[in-house]
């Protein structure tokens, strides 16, 4: 199947099987391997993509799905060199181990923090809840998530 | 009087057989063990425990590129514990550099010196004194080569960011490089604690940039010219052997390259889900045996003993126990765990002119190297593995198969293959940290202290198997078992089971003697570091004030690998949820407080797991809960408030710090629950609510 579709700002264009995990074809036809593979059921949110500004789990999103959607991957976030504010905040809380479930982070505090812009400590375990950190560096995720909160006026 | 082993320090490698030895070709053997009898090759001696610093010129440890960029090599590798950081802030200390300007190699067996595995808590207290010891060296023989050239006084020379300057001249470390050849590491010019300016400080990833950018390469992102992505057939249960494999409807699909060699077999194509269509369309048969389950676990642990793995005995446990005024015992049981680090195995390989390059992650690259040795009959210098910083490790990739099966399928296809591991393959098909069953037996006298101590582990393995409590006659015994499933390291390993027996076996002795619990340790602690963590987490958590006032309130406290543990809980009787969890924590002199604290709280949120929920369940030869779905990990919402109180002994050597926090962490929580329900909880993981 062709599938038409604009990644990370760029119109892409791909013939393959259409039910084909989006995570598949973003890391392995498109060499986009900042978003990870930690269990393709859904449940541990590294594959996070944004999906038309939408947070999903790529690995259990057909790439039929995708067709003619707008998709924002990690690579895609920085905007002309400049790391997205989420981005700065984790660097600046060291909020990484093996760093493995980072990029699944960074894109899903990014939607959430869209939405609510100043959340609690409770609002942002709720939202996140779903994104796995095997190292179980929460305490900093959730500071990195704060800083980026809170440094949003004027970052 | 039984037989008296020696304690095993600890089993940190698998000691079995690579799964694959795959059929050599003729050339193949003669390569390895010339013209002779065929013989099957043995299985190479692994060192044992955590390894360290190998002692290797300074040549071998540090590189310095015309640039004035200094290179540190290490076999160790980084997983998410800190260990690159942690070298490079070791080495840029010694040679007075700005951490900037340091780079550094790990895990690479072409280039890096072999400094063990990367387990057991090792790299702090063997790699780093290795890494100084070598820097130190260079900078004295620098300051020396410079004197000499200047004819100047040694001790007028300064360094200044690389440069080492003397009445307006100077030299960078580059123009004397050459004066390091055959220098040997030096201890004695090692720079005193209170001269440090980078270590003891804190410091993060210096590539969080490439991180957070989705650049950074894990093992499972490396992409190499022409690579096919690789599938393996996996058994429908354990104990499973592959009867026959019929790959003619496979190989019939267009583009698919598919094997089979002995117990192997599996595709590769040029997508991932090419390779999974290929391997589902292989006709294969199976032998399956018969396989205990789950729910018969301990008694078969029990029943399939082997005597004496290791055992210390001092004094009399009888005269011990004629002389107690009480008398308690007890039955504890840990399950199987698994490691599930966020990044499954995965591994690239690529054969060229018979040198097979293999990218994996894997907290053994040296170890995998011999796997890879073994299973192709090749020669070390025909085999080169590379472990990118990967996607987490805990102790469960110390053995690659991902990278045998990579090679198997690469050689197969003259391309290179990678092959990344599901999640179920992942939870399935790689190791997990041993169940054990402890039974314990001891002694009180009428002031409460220990008059005897006997304790026997079963299958849970060696480390922290004696009891640090002062106890005059105490025996203590680690029986191996016949495991059902294959079992390995896991972050703090036996550790964890065994001080989550004797922590909460404390805690029955506590009430037996009716003190507290806090008092009853320190009676019976005449370890002073032990004494002091133990008091130091008590009083920023008020725990006798809290123990007082409301139910749900434990601690527990223990020491392994040099450093010393205690944690305060408090959970809410009426949901099971850990409300508050207090930690202290000591590990000699403070490398990096930043990222110790990281691993403090890391240890204390994922040893939550293994004290609430993780258990792993099998029936018929399969995984009842091979799932993120069904075996739960702790999440953002299952951390309680932590507070984390770190000790820091400047008069010490630093110890590691990446496993021992793990190991009070259950004991805590099941002497809370104790407290909130007026039942023992002896068994993890800890049911809370009452029976
Ligand atoms: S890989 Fe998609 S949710 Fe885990
Ligand atoms: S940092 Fe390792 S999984 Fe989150």
């Amino acid at each position: 199947m062709r599938i038409d579709m604009t990644v990370n700002g760029t119109a892409r264009q791909i013939d393959t099987e259409a039910d084909r995990p989006l995570l598949e074809v973003l890391r392995e036809d498109l060499g986009l391997t900042g978003t990870k593979y930690g269990c393709g059921e859904g449940q541990c949110r590294a594959c996070t993509v944004l999906l038309d500004g939408r947070v999903v789990a790529s690995c259990r999103t057909p790439i039929s799905t995708a067709a003619g959607k707008k998709i924002t991957t990690i690579e895609g976030l920085a905007l002309n060199g400049r790391l997205h504010r989420v981005q700065q905040a984790f660097i600046a809380e060291g909020a990484m181990q093996c760093g493995y479930c980072v990029p699944g982070m960074i894109l899903t505090a990014t939607a959430f923090l869209e939405k609510t812009p100043h959340p609690s400590e409770a609002q942002i375990a709720e939202a996140m809840n779903g994104n796995l950190c095997r190292c179980a560096g929460y305490p900093r995720l959730i500071a990195a998530i704060h800083h980026a909160a809170k440094g949003g006026a004027h970052a | 009087m039984p037989e008296i082993f020696e304690i095993e320090p600890e089993r940190y490698e698998l000691f079995e057989a690579p799964r694959y030895i795959f059929t050599p070709t003729r050339r193949e053997f003669l390569a390895t063990l010339g013209v002779g009898i065929m013989v099957v090759p043995a299985i190479a001696q692994q060192r044992r425990g955590g390894g360290g610093g190998a002692n290797v010129p300074v040549g071998s440890r540090l590189h310095i590129a015309t640039d004035g960029t200094v290179t540190v090599l290490s076999g160790k590798v980084e997983v998410g514990q800190g260990a690159r950081t942690e070298l490079a802030m070791a080495a840029a200390e010694e040679l007075r550099l700005p951490l900037e300007q340091m780079r550094v190699i790990l895990g690479d067996t072409d280039l890096t010196p072999n400094d063990g595995l990367t387990a057991g808590s090792g790299t702090t207290p063997r790699t780093v004194p290795s890494v100084r010891s070598a820097a130190a060296a260079a900078r004295e023989m620098l300051l020396s080569t410079a004197a000499e050239r200047w004819h100047a006084d040694r001790a007028t020379l300064r360094i200044t960011n690389g440069r080492i300057t003397h009445d307006g001249k100077s030299f960078g470390y580059a123009d004397l490089a050459s004066a390091l050849a055959g220098v040997q590491p030096n201890t004695t010019a090692l720079t005193k604690v209170d001269d440090w300016k980078i270590l003891g400080t804190s410091q993060y990833r210096a590539d969080a940039h490439a991180i957070v950018t989705g650049k950074h390469e894990y093992p499972s992102d490396i992409k190499r010219p022409g690579m096919l992505y690789g599938c393996v057939l996996r058994a429908p249960a354990y104990n499973s052997k592959l009867k026959s494999a019929d790959l003619t409807a496979a190989q019939k699909l267009p583009g698919v390259v598919a094997v089979k060699d002995g117990d192997f077999a599996g595709c590769a194509a040029s997508t991932s889900y090419a390779a999974r269509k290929a391997v589902a369309a292989i006709a294969a048969e199976w032998d399956t045996k018969e396989h205990p389950s789950s729910d018969v676990l301990f008694t078969h642990l029990k029943s399939h003993a082997k005597p004496g793995r290791s055992a210390s005995e001092r004094g009399s446990i009888s005269t011990g126990l004629a002389a107690a005024a009480k008398k308690h015992t007890a039955t504890y049981q840990v399950p199987f765990i698994a490691h599930a680090p966020m990044e499954p195995r995965a591994a690239v390989a690529e054969w060229v002119d018979g040198k097979l390059t293999v990218w994996t992650g894997t907290q053994n690259p040296f170890g995998v190297r011999d796997q890879l040795m073994q299973a192709f009959h090749l020669t070390a210098d025909k085999v080169r593995v590379i472990q990118p910083d990967s996607g987490g490790g805990f102790g469960g990739k110390h053995i690659s198969d991902a990278a045998l099966e990579a090679a198997r399928l690469a050689k197969e296809a003259g391309k290179p293959v990678c092959v990344r591991w599901t999640r179920a393959e992942e939870f399935m098909w790689a190791y997990f940290r041993p169940a054990g069953l402890f039974e314990i037996e001891a002694g009180l006298d009428a002031e409460g202290r220990l008059t005897a101590w006997k304790f026997v582990n079963y299958n849970a393995g060696g480390a922290a198997l004696e009891t640090p409590y002062k106890v005059a006659n105490a025996h203590h015994h680690f029986l191996g078992s016949q495991s059902p499933l294959r079992e390995g390291s896991y972050r703090g390993i036996a550790a964890t089971a065994n001080n989550f027996a004797r922590e909460c076996f404390m805690d029955e002795l506590a009430s037996a003697a009716n003190l507290d619990p806090l008092e009853f340790r320190l009676r019976n602690a005449d370890n002073d570091r032990l004494r002091a963590v133990l008091q130091a987490a008590a009083k920023k958590f008020r725990f006798a004030e809290r123990r007082a006032a409301k139910k749900g309130i434990g601690i527990a406290g223990g020491t392994e690998k040099g450093s010393y543990v205690a944690a305060c809980v408090e959970l809410d009787p009426t949901t099971g949820k850990i409300r508050e969890f207090c930690m202290a924590f000591e590990c000699g002199k403070i490398l990096n407080p930043a990222n110790l604290r990281a691993q403090v709280e890391g240890s204390i949120i994922q040893g939550l797991g293994g004290a609430l929920t993780e258990a792993i369940e099998f029936a018929g030869g399969k995984l009842k809960n091979g799932s993120f779905a069904r075996y739960k990990v702790p999440r953002f919402k299952d951390v309680p408030t932590l507070d984390v109180v770190l000790l820091d002994r400047p008069d010490l050597a630093p110890a590691g710090a990446g496993e021992t926090p793990i190991i009070a962490v259950a004991p805590a929580i099941a002497n809370a629950a104790f407290h909130a329900y007026g039942e023992r909880r002896r068994a993890m993981p800890v049911k809370m609510g009452r029976a």
